[in-house]
């Protein structure tokens, strides 16, 4: 399959055309094996690929030696006629174990190098091996003779199928000489590569909304393009409506979005994350969302990893959330299951998509995932949700535990599920306790009372010291009355002296007049004693 | 090398059924001459009253081979009576060639 794939890619991609010899299965069970992959094999025309038919049949008898040189002068023929680059042999070692004589098996292998070199083709050669060593008595004389050497592998691994793919010798090339996974996906063999050895990757500073602008304010402003999300929680938390929100957030946006979970339909979630106002339904309606459920028994890691990763290639999303991540561990080696988080991640931003990916963790508090699949080394942002359980009741807290290239929060806040959508709210420090639920409910109605109180207490000072003024000078005007009613009481008093002078000196001028006795000058000595004027 | 291909022998007279071959050698390589003395030898002593023999060079008529199937040399195809037989190789082991082609050889 490995060559066949080789020849296909050459003759659709190259426009070179190749040549493939079956010593094992006919042509028509190659097209139809393949026939699952998109590769057209029916479509591409006899002069870019041709399947010779060399599978020997069943009836055939060997009797003494026999040499491939017929079956090269064929091939050089049809070489010319179709101007092939590339030519696969199949399963050469059917053919070569006919002859039982190993001298001979070598001698027609340098025959068939030989003719190689002499007419400029590349060849695939396909041997099988069986329990790791090659049925061929000379394969280890092939492995001198080549220039590449690619081992293909199958294994039981804790009761999953592992394929790998190993480059055991290429001349000329610093290859990457590690096993690597191999998978088959809609477009034939996937090769999980761990990329290449240098990080090479833009870092936009555009920042994104994570879902709700209360979360985007505690993370600065939100999340970075490009970056990875990491929420972990126990089961429970509303880790799911988070990203929920997130996707909800993106697609609001305009952007393509790719949601892969696992083990729960697309529908379930849907229909779960409408009850808290996430309505995802006419997203996915309108294309702009892809939800993909992919099951995980019986699924090993590096298939998952291929499998998102062909995702990622046909849906082309901008935004991403896998959730939860961990259910990649959930078959197979742990120590798989890492590198594969890892590299899956790295993958992800290499494409320059925003993920979003959500882990679970079986114990409380952030540490409890950190060993689990190592992820959080790897995630720009983390973000940890939580249970706090206090006076019976078990309210959510959200914290962001890191949140590289940003200012962000280092405030627990609590996170609130209602039927219009998730919020956060303030928390309460109370002694060195954190208050939610209904408890931080009792503070905020304690608070807003005592608010209450200190209002209407101001507002009595107000009026007390309103009043004060207002008798003040309520007494300041009843003295300047008082002032004045005695300033007329003054001049009244004055007034009835003066008369009363004025008289008495008449009087006694007229007493005077009246006695005739006194000589009437005699009355202003007299009256020195009376008023002076 | 000394051209062999088409070369037809019909051995005259008896009614018997005549036993097509078809030899397919590659030039002078040490298999196909061998392969083709070991056949002429068989046919001389087995084949007497009724066989026609083709030989056919590969490296003259590629074409022709590939659409024959024909896959190494020599290579041998016995076409009539049926059922076809193939049987490669240079043909040393008598016994073998005789029972792939359906031949009684002496004393069975």
């Amino acid at each position: 399959m490995f060559a066949l794939q080789c020849l296909v890619n050459a003759a659709k991609h190259h426009q070179a055309a190749g040549i493939f010899v079956a010593f094992e299965e006919s042509p028509s069970q190659i097209q139809e094996n393949s026939a699952a992959f998109d590769w057209g094999l029916a479509r591409i025309p006899a002069r870019k690929l041709f399947l010779l038919d060399a599978h020997l049949s069943a009836s055939l008898v060997a009797t003494g030696g026999f040499d491939l040189t017929g079956l090269l002068a064929m091939l050089a023929e049809k070489k010319q006629e179709i101007d092939a680059q590339w030519i696969v042999f199949d399963g050469i070692d059917v053919l070569l174990n006919l002859l039982q004589d190993p001298h001979a098996e070598m001698r027609e292998l340098y025959r068939l190098r030989d003719w190689l070199a002499g007419n400029a083709l590349t060849a695939i050669v396909t041997v099988k091996e069986v329990d790791g060593s090659p049925e061929v008595a000379h394969c280890g004389f092939l492995q001198f003779m080549v220039d590449c050497v690619v081992r293909v592998n199958r294994r039981q691994e804790e009761r999953l199928a592992v394929r790998t793919l190993q480059i055991t010798k290429y001349r000329g090339s610093g290859f990457a000489g590690a096993e690597f996974p191999l998978s088959f996906g809609a477009s034939g063999i996937e090769v999980g590569g761990s990329g290449p050895v240098d990080l090479v990757q833009k870092a936009p500073s555009e920042k994104l909304s994570a879902g709700f602008p209360r979360l985007d304010a505690m993370l600065g402003g939100g999340v970075f393009r490009g970056s990875s999300t990491l929420i972990t929680g126990v089961p429970g938390t509303a880790k799911t409506t988070l990203s929920g929100k997130f996707l909800e957030a993106a697609c609001g946006r305009g952007e393509r979005s790719l949601l892969v979970s696992f083990d729960e339909s697309p529908d379930q979630i849907m229909r779960n994350l409408s009850s808290v106002g996430i309505e995802l339904q006419k997203h996915v309606r309108s294309g702009m969302l892809t939800m993909v459920s992919l099951r995980t028994e019986g699924i090993g890691p590096e298939e998952h990893l291929l499998r998102i990763s062909a995702l990622i290639r046909e849906n082309r999303p901008r935004c991403m959330v896998i959730d939860p991540l961990t259910a990649v561990a959930k078959s197979g080696h742990l120590g798989v299951a890492r590198s594969v988080a890892s590299r899956l991640v790295a993958m992800i931003k290499r494409s320059e998509v925003t993920l979003l990916v959500t882990a679970l963790c079986e114990t409380e508090g952030p540490e409890g995932e950190s060993t689990e699949l190592q992820i959080s080394t790897i995630a720009d942002t983390w973000i940890h949700l939580s249970y706090l359980v206090r006076s019976g009741e078990r309210n959510r807290a959200l914290t962001i535990v890191k949140s590289r290239g940003t200012s962000h929060s280092s405030q627990v806040r609590e996170l609130v599920l209602a039927g219009s959508g998730p919020s956060l709210a303030d928390v309460y420090t109370a002694g060195g306790e954190v208050l939610m639920g209904t408890l931080r409910w009792q503070r905020e109605a304690e608070e807003s009372a005592g608010k209450l109180r200190q209002v209407a207490q101001f507002q009595l000072k107000l009026r007390e010291l309103e009043f004060a003024e207002a008798s003040t000078s309520a007494q300041i005007a009843a003295l300047q009355k008082e002032l004045e009613r005695q300033r007329a009481e003054w001049t009244l008093y004055s007034c009835e002296r003066d008369v009363q002078a004025e008289s008495t000196v008449l009087q006694e001028g007229e007493l005077r007049k009246r006695r005739g006795a006194d000589p009437a000058q005699a009355g202003p000595r007299k009256g020195a004693n009376g008023v002076a004027r | 090398m000394k051209r062999r291909s088409a070369r037809t022998r019909v051995a005259s007279g008896e009614p018997t059924t005549v036993v097509v071959l078809r030899l397919y050698v590659a030039g002078g390589a040490p298999n196909s001459l061998q392969a083709i003395a070991n056949l002429e030898s068989i046919c001389a002593e087995y084949l007497k009253d009724g066989h026609r023999l083709e030989i056919v060079d590969v490296l003259e008529e590629p074409r022709r081979a590939m659409a024959d199937g024909v896959l190494v040399t020599p290579s041998l195809t016995k076409l009539s009576p049926v059922p076809v037989a193939q049987v490669i190789g240079n043909l040393s082991d008598r016994p073998r060639v005789l029972h792939a082609l359906g031949i009684r050889s002496h004393g069975h």
